[in-house]
């Protein structure tokens, strides 16, 4: 058995990006996630591990301090709720042009606009088809639990180092803010400057003499030479879909009706499932860890295996629900349920609106 | 003297002057008469003759010089508009025994990043911040910048900056040289050969602090003319700019080794 600790799912972020080795956060303070850096300023990871705590004066500022230090070749992170997140968007996609690795959570809060301190799932449109400016992807990961706020850090940076792109957790403030128990992964140790050097010989380190030297940017005026860009990131963005889908299927081998859902919503399904199952109802949940990639392929198979509907359960006012039938193809039926703008939907509201929705419907 | 050769004149002995190999051979893409360039080799003569260009890593604006890295033969970061004191902070933080500066206009530095400007210099980083001051936006074709004189027309400003309407000029310098976080502030021009002499001199002190980890951050403020923007001739735009931009923005120190000179 490793560290066990009981924790919020945002101190887990920042237990997790000590351990996870990294070289640097910057943040802003902003509900619901407001823990995260007041635990690393609480803990001193400087004198722990030479990991740099800054509280930059902005969201903004924090993005591109992300930028700056990721150009240099370090792990780097930063955090943020809704609002927060909105003002990242410049940064990443710069991020997202310069190639650079950063891993980056949002605890998501009811919006639109300043919106709510309550949880959400109201930013997948954003998480998943870009945010910024531009033709470009992230990779972003749904935790459901504070144990996967943790592990996601470790396997982000991981992600975010061999593809060389932003990694989103996509958290909510249910995620965020509970206390659960949790594992903790061993520490890996930062990287030496020489290891950084030699790892990334991309990042702008410093020029020796007879070497080449390394720029980052997003501009390219040449705009035959910026398609090719282009084409070189849609590329690996298919490299990233046929490879990193990650999810989970739970009950679905028999399934009639299957749940689609992530994060706090999928917790919430997997209760309405065993409430389905107890009247008879053969509903599965297949609960998304990936959301893009996006599992496709997984909703796909069950398509196959004859599925009769399909309910995307989801904090908004229905956003996942269109990959959902992009995935499908008019297999089955494709609903959407949700509570949103801050309030959290029962099992048995999940479990209604199947009967419904898709069931009765 | 008619008949003399290439080769009679170009050899060792008759040099004089040698581009620095920290410039590349790319032809610079500013006007003929802009400031950028002989700034660019200001910079670039300070970083060779300090031995620090294996250490460097500079940070380029959105503006006229974004392509900076085109030309600055170092590691460059070519950074959003206005953030880069915010990207050398991030650099600086994870690398702090490597030089890092940045390279910003007046709109970049004074207009859309002006928060990051004034919190880089308020905590103190360890960088240096080379500020073109030419009172205009000259990449999209002549703007209003903050730094516009009153009376001054721009293409956002056709009949003149009337303050009552466009508000006044920001002297960015002087606000960031009463921070606590600037250790040298100075304001200098690159018009004249005089001039160039005494910037070169001030860059030189600025990279100087940061490789001798002075506490606070090194600001060198070059105004300069952009005589397209200003639609003059190089010539009348260097006197334009002596006669009207540096009686609002005098040359000079304006704060040495963490004092106030004036």
């Amino acid at each position: 058995m490793g560290d066990l600790r009981l924790m919020k799912g945002n101190e887990a972020l920042a237990e997790a990006a000590i351990r996870a080795g990294a070289d640097a956060y910057f943040g802003y303070p902003i509900t619901p996630q407001s823990e995260v850096i007041e635990y690393l300023m609480a803990e001193k990871p400087w004198e722990r591990t030479g990991m740099v705590v800054l509280q930059a004066e902005s969201e903004v500022a924090a993005i591109n301090m992300v930028y700056g230090a990721a150009g240099a070749g370090k792990k780097v992170m930063t955090t943020s709720s809704s609002p927060g997140i909105s003002l990242k968007q410049e940064g990443l996609s710069y991020i997202a042009g310069a190639e650079l690795p950063c891993v980056y959570a949002n605890v998501v809060r009811g919006g639109p606009g300043l919106g709510t301190i309550q949880p959400s799932q109201a930013d997948y449109f954003q998480s998943v088809k870009g945010g910024g400016h531009g033709d470009y992807r992230q990779i972003v990961l749904a935790p459901a639990s504070v144990q996967e706020m943790a592990d996601f850090v470790k396997l982000g940076f991981e992600l975010a180092f061999k593809y060389r792109i932003a990694v989103l957790i996509l958290a909510d403030g249910i995620i965020g803010q509970m206390m659960e128990k949790v594992e903790l992964f061993d520490p890996i140790p930062r990287l030496s400057d020489e290891e950084v050097i030699a790892q990334n010989p991309w990042a702008t380190t410093g020029k020796k003499k007879g070497t080449h030297r390394r720029i980052i940017t997003s501009l390219d005026l040449e705009a035959h030479e910026m398609e090719e860009h282009n084409k070189h990131l849609q590329a690996k963005y298919k490299v990233i879909e046929e490879n990193e889908v990650r999810f989970e299927a739970i009950d679905c081998e028999d399934a009639e009706y299957i749940f689609v859902a992530y994060g706090s919503s999928a917790r919430i399904a997997q209760k309405s499932v065993q409430l389905a199952r107890s009247k008879g109802i053969k509903a599965g949940l297949l609960r998304l860890i990936t959301l893009f990639p996006f599992p496709s392929k997984a909703l796909q198979t069950y398509c196959k295996n004859g599925v009769k509907g399909w309910l995307a359960v989801e904090m908004s006012a229905g956003q996942m629900v269109e990959d959902v039938m992009l995935a499908v193809k008019g297999c089955a039926k494709v609903e959407h349920f949700g509570r949103f703008g801050g309030v959290i939907h029962t099992p048995e509201e999940v479990l209604h609106a199947l009967e419904e929705k898709v069931i009765g419907g | 003297m008619a008949n003399i050769s290439f080769e009679e004149i170009v050899k060792p002995e008759n040099l004089v002057y040698k581009k620095t190999e920290l410039l590349t051979d790319k032809t610079l893409s500013y006007c003929p008469g802009c400031g950028h360039g002989t700034a660019h080799r200001v910079i670039m003569e300070v970083i060779e003759e300090l031995g620090l260009e294996e250490d460097t890593v500079g940070v380029a604006p959105v503006g006229c010089s974004v392509l900076a890295y085109e030309f600055m033969n170092i590691d460059m970061t070519q950074a959003a508009h206005g953030r880069a004191p915010a990207v050398a902070t991030g650099i600086k933080r994870v690398w702090p025994d490597k030089i890092v500066f940045t390279y910003q206009g007046d709109g970049d530095l004074a207009a859309i990043g002006t928060s990051e400007t004034i919190h880089a210099c308020n905590r103190g980083e360890n960088i240096v911040i080379i500020f073109i001051n030419n009172g205009i936006y000259g990449m999209t074709g002549g703007q209003m910048a903050p730094t516009t004189l009153p009376g001054m027309k721009s293409s956002t400003s056709p009949y003149g900056r009337d303050v009552d309407i466009m508000g006044n000029p920001l002297k960015i310098t002087e606000l960031i040289a009463h921070l606590p976080g600037t250790y040298f502030v100075t304001r200098q021009a690159v018009h004249t050969p005089a001039a160039v002499r005494k910037a070169k001199r001030a860059v030189k002190k600025a990279f100087e602090n940061q490789r001798d980890k002075k506490p606070g951050l090194s600001f060198v403020e070059i105004v300069s003319n952009c005589n397209s923007g200003w639609k003059m001739t190089p010539n009348d735009a260097n006197k334009w700019m002596e006669d009207n931009m540096f009686p609002f923005y005098p040359l000079g120190d304006i704060k040495v080794d963490g004092q106030m000179v004036k």
